[in-house]
């Protein structure tokens, strides 16, 4: 249950000062979301650009790139996945603990991009892992990856902590780990994992 | 200025016998190149490189050409049993064939090489040499050059990769880009990409038909 904003100023004014639990839980989570410190393609240099000075992506509690999956709280895919990097990209999130999110930044992470067709790109990293937002442009500049780490916070704000929509950590049943692609004769074996990315509806209204 | 022509003509004065050709690039760039016999190719690069100052080699690429397929009408006569006047005769006759030939396509391997010694500008034009395989088969073995230009290795074991050349004599021959379990040779204008079509926002074209092709297998899959 949340606290009305309005009789929450009242009572800041009259020098009280309520929260839930809740609230508070997930106001420092949103505050400290440590982003995972690799790069896969051109996209990471935007991503580079935004935690430095200019941009400054520590001011949004991004404060550190940690070098470790075991320590970071976010997976930013910045760059074209190919398939040979692909089951590399899955068992680095594997090995990150909850909670943990994604965003695939740019059209290469999020769909193939520009190497859509090629022979050795995946179709967007959404096919093996969960992703939180996604990012268009190639590249998205500094701007469009802060405004997506800034949509995240909003989304881990507004997750409760308990019922149906609660956060994978605190659900005892939820999917922990993902299966890791194998690299077979033709192509990635499962080419898709179907528990994650279900066959999208065609947008066109076309039916088969 | 040191040409193709030219360069051509030092070899074959140094070494009588090399199997060595010159092909035209008739484009205005006019960049000719050597086609080297697989055999000799070992010993020309080393003169290029020792002899001729072509210490430099830049780029390696590879070229598939698939088999050709070519019509040719043919005048030919032919003896043939024909009633002549109630009896028969063989009678000469001239008749049109189309003759279709097929020419076996094959794999090239491309070198471009430079002077670095000389620079560019003594007589030492970039200068283009070409390997060709038996086939696009069974007979895919060429002598690798890495021994000769050592900037060779990663580019050679890409040709490998990508186009299925094996190079023989090379020190370290594994996939580049793909993966080792990978079975393809994707550059090769006969591959086919695994059908992972089914989610084509914007199709059109081969990928249109892709994309078809694909969801009508789901469907089909779909009703058994
Ligand atoms: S989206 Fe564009 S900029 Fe980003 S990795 Fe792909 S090609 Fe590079």
């Amino acid at each position: 249950m949340a606290v009305e904003p309005d009789l929450k100023i009242e009572l800041g004014k009259q020098g009280v000062f309520v929260t839930t639990l809740n609230e508070l839980y997930n106001w420092g989570r949103r505050n400290s979301v440590w982003p995972m410190q690799f790069g896969l393609a051109c996209c990471a240099i935007e991503m580079i650009a935004t935690t430095m000075a200019r941009y400054d992506l520590a001011r949004f509690g991004a404060e550190v790139f940690r070098p470790s999956p075991r320590q970071a709280d976010l997976m930013i895919i910045s760059g074209t996945v190919t398939k040979k990097m692909a089951p590399q990209v899955v068992r680095l999130y594997n090995q990150m603990a909850e909670p943990r999110y994604v965003i695939a930044m740019g059209a290469c992470a999020i769909s193939g991009g520009p190497f859509k067709q090629g022979y050795n790109v995946l179709k967007g990293i959404d096919r093996y892992i969960p992703v939180d937002v996604h990012i268009p442009g190639c590249p998205p500049r500094p701007e469009a990856l802060i405004h997506a780490f800034m949509t995240l916070q909003k989304k881990i704000e507004a997750q409760p902590l308990t019922g149906e929509a609660r956060p994978r950590h605190l659900n005892a049943e939820a999917q922990g780990e993902f299966p890791v692609p194998v690299p077979s004769a033709h192509d990635l074996e499962p080419p898709v994992n179907r528990l994650v990315w279900p066959l999208p509806v065609p947008s066109q209204g076309e039916s088969a | 200025m040191k040409t193709s022509e030219q360069v051509l003509s030092d070899l074959q004065a140094a070494m009588p016998g090399v199997k060595i050709s010159l092909l035209a690039n008739p484009s205005p760039s006019a960049q000719h190149s050597l086609l080297v016999a697989a055999e000799d190719a070992l010993r020309v690069a080393a003169y290029l490189r020792d002899q001729l100052g072509y210490d430099y080699c830049s780029n390696v690429t590879g070229v598939d050409w698939l088999d050709k397929e070519t019509t040719e009408k043919m005048k030919t006569s032919r003896t043939v049993l024909k009633q002549v006047d109630g009896v028969e005769q063989s009678v000469e006759e001239t008749v049109e064939e189309t003759v279709k030939r097929i020419e076996p396509g094959y794999l090239e391997a491309v070198y471009h090489l430079f002077s670095m010694k000389h620079g560019p500008t003594d007589p030492h034009p970039p200068l283009v040499i070409r390997m060709r395989t038996g086939n696009r088969g069974d007979a895919v073995e060429l002598p690798s050059l890495t021994p000769v230009w050592r900037s060779a290795e990663f580019q050679e074991r890409e040709i490998f990769d990508l186009y299925g050349i094996v190079f023989r004599g090379h020190r370290d021959l594994r996939r580049l880009l793909m993966w080792d379990e990978f079975e393809d040779h994707p550059m090769r204008r006969d591959y086919m990409d695994p059908d992972d079509y089914e989610y084509e926002p914007t199709p059109h074209d081969e990928v249109l038909k892709r994309a078809d092709q694909q969801r009508l297998q789901a469907v089909q899959g779909g009703a058994q």
